[in-house]
């Protein structure tokens, strides 16, 4: 580099200094001391907290909901991508506004939404009490809520790549006699595929780790309704810390996980 | 097989592309579609691969007099090759070739090892039969466009369709491509349309040049037919270079160099390669122009001048020894011939 364009080395090192003392207080420190606290009582205790049945049954009520959200949002975010990115029509816009509304609301206000609708009170909420089905304070009630909240990861993800990538390679799937099936699957999923595995990483975190919208509609009834980040708090309330950290530790461990699964995605990308 | 349209219609929101076009393509001719952008001859050609439709009840598309109008592109037979290629960039090339032949339905799906055999003939065709296990991002243009080429002929289609398929080379690579493509089409006699804007391209390797402008045909006829009898202005604009001249500032010059065809009124037209010059103080036929400028890098010189009656300026391409034994000087009065001109109907706007 010429040295004109160059800063000079205590400008580079500076910046470099803030960036990492910024990291560790704010990043690095918070995560270590949720690792330190959850261990503080030795590793039995430890295994004593998360084998407990409650944190049991959050863990899962965690997965399930994680197990019904990711697929419907990996399912409906190819539909949307796959229609936005491929096709032209009347309010594509405000589809692909929609789509980012759950990021630009607050989660307790989505959270809210659906007590609104759903909850005793509620448009249809008589309607569901005659016919005895529970969706507030009840299971259905937290898949919807964090189905609605993580509904941007997988398709904010992949419309950018399919409006990038057109449709030249279908149509000529098409004209060479794939089916739509075939053009799909040989075609379109190939080009798209690590995309949507990093979408997928994404909204896994965000469903695994959601509280505002899931606190509002979960009533936190304990072996039922609490899913890990609900039941941290319960713990976290009573005094009970060191078992707070042990089941948070979890979702710290979900966190650096993805983190890795992304890093290696990207790199991948990288070398291709 | 013959491919026939009639009164095609095609419009996308107010935007008319195709307005009521008639095309016939006889078997195992190679014809060009001509145009500037935005003439409507991409679509006609999607339109005939059936990537698009025709607007309802606006006109039929017949393959070797079959009704094709309403059959989906997988089932027509059709090789289409896309202007960037559109190769499948996941897949290595022989996988791109064979890709055709692997999503048949199982009963007409030849064994894998008939399709290997048949893709890498294909390659051998193409002369690419080294480069089967490369990706498409490792290959050049001219290569990308050939396994693409090898890929649409892979499902023994009947019709080839080529959309700009040179559009996107370099002008070395885009002649000797456009030479392969034409001693290609003689070896395996398929009918082939394809859609360029490059009327040298057209008129070089064409068997017949449809000229399109503005949603509608032209003119049809043989690259010499087209551009020997353009039917239109806008064909004579569109096939080269030319003159526009106001005629009655002509008529003064009647009986000194211009063809009788020529009225007082109107405008003619003239080839810059049609214009004689001759040396202004030799006398003779011809009328009077100031040389303005002198272009001679290339084989041909061309020579501009400003008519001395009307001030117009002329275009005139002369070859090398001609303009070497005219000793031609800039601002010097040169007398010029008009040898070929054509005019059109005045009420055709162009």
């Amino acid at each position: 580099m010429p040295r004109a364009t160059r800063d000079p080395a205590w400008a580079r090192w500076l910046l470099t200094g803030v960036a990492l003392v910024f990291l560790a207080c704010f990043l690095v420190l918070p995560l270590a001391i949720v690792f330190i606290e959850a261990l503080s009582k030795g590793i039995p205790y430890f295994l004593r907290a998360i084998a407990e049945p409650e944190a049991l049954a959050a863990i899962r009520l965690t997965l399930l909901t994680v197990a019904i959200v990711v697929p419907a949002n990996v399912t409906f975010g190819i539909a949307a991508a796959w229609a936005i990115g491929k096709f032209k029509f009347r309010g594509k816009s405000l589809l692909t506004t929609l789509i980012d509304l759950p990021f630009a609301v607050s989660p307790v206000i989505s959270g809210l939404l659906f007590v609104l609708v759903f909850g005793a009170q509620g448009w249809v909420g008589s309607w569901l009490i005659a016919h005895d089905i529970r969706i507030i304070f009840a299971v259905p009630g937290i898949i919807l809520a964090t189905t609605f909240v993580t509904v941007p990861f997988v398709a904010r993800e992949l419309i950018p790549l399919m409006q990038a990538q057109g449709t030249d390679e279908e149509y000529s799937a098409v004209t060479l006699g794939a089916n739509g099936w075939q053009t799909f699957w040989r075609v379109t999923f190939p080009n798209i595929r690590w995309g949507l595995f990093y979408g997928v990483i994404l909204c896994n975190a965000r469903a695994m780790g959601e509280f505002g919208a899931v606190s509002v509609v979960s009533g936190h009834i304990r072996g039922a309704t609490n899913t890990i980040p609900l039941h941290v708090e319960i713990l976290y309330n009573e005094y009970n810390i060191t078992a707070a950290f042990a089941v948070a530790s979890l979702l710290a461990l979900l966190a650096l996980a993805t983190l890795v699964f992304k890093s290696v995605i990207e790199w991948r990308q990288g070398t291709r | 097989m013959s491919i026939e349209a009639h009164g095609i219609r095609k419009q996308f929101g107010s935007y008319t592309a195709l307005d009521g076009v008639d095309l016939n393509v006889p078997q195992g001719k190679l014809v060009a579609l001509l145009g500037p952008s935005g003439s409507g001859k991409t679509t006609l050609l999607r339109i005939i691969a059936g990537l698009e439709f025709p607007d309802p009840g606006s006109g039929r598309v017949l393959f070797h007099g079959d009704d094709v109008t309403d059959v989906p592109a997988g089932k027509r037979k059709v090789g289409f090759v896309f202007q960037h290629y559109a190769l499948f960039r996941h897949m290595s090339v022989l996988e791109n070739v064979a890709f055709g032949l692997r999503v048949r339905r199982r009963r007409d799906r030849p064994t894998a090892a008939a399709i290997a055999e048949r893709a890498h003939r294909l390659l051998e065709l193409v002369q690419l039969d080294g480069l089967a296990g490369r990706f498409p991002s490792q290959l050049s243009g001219g290569e990308r466009q050939r396994v693409a080429l090898a890929r649409a002929l892979a499902v023994e289609p009947k019709v080839l369709l080529l959309d700009e398929p040179f559009g996107a080379l370099d002008a070395r690579v885009r002649k000797d491509l456009r030479r392969w493509l034409r001693r290609f089409h003689d070896e395996i006699q398929l009918t082939t349309i394809f859609v360029t804007h490059d009327q040298e391209e057209a008129l070089e390797i064409a068997d017949e040049v449809v000229i399109m402008n503005k949603a509608h045909v032209e003119q049809v006829g043989t690259p010499q037919q087209v551009y020997d009898r353009p039917a239109s202005p806008f064909v004579y604009q569109f096939l080269g270079n030319v003159n526009v001249l106001r005629a009655p500032a002509l008529a003064a010059g009647r009986r000194r160099g211009l063809p009788d065809e020529v009225g007082a009124e109107g405008q003619i037209y003239v080839r810059p390669h049609d214009i004689e010059l001759t040396p202004h103080d030799a006398g003779g036929e011809g009328l009077s122009a100031i040389v303005r400028h002198i272009h001679a890098a290339g084989p041909h010189a061309r020579v501009l001048l400003e008519q001395v009656q009307t001030r117009e300026q002329v275009e005139v391409e002369i070859s090398r020894s001609e303009l070497a034994g005219l000793s031609l000087a800039v601002n010097e009065l040169v007398r010029f011939r008009l040898r070929q001109t054509h005019s059109f109907d005045e009420d055709y706007a162009i």
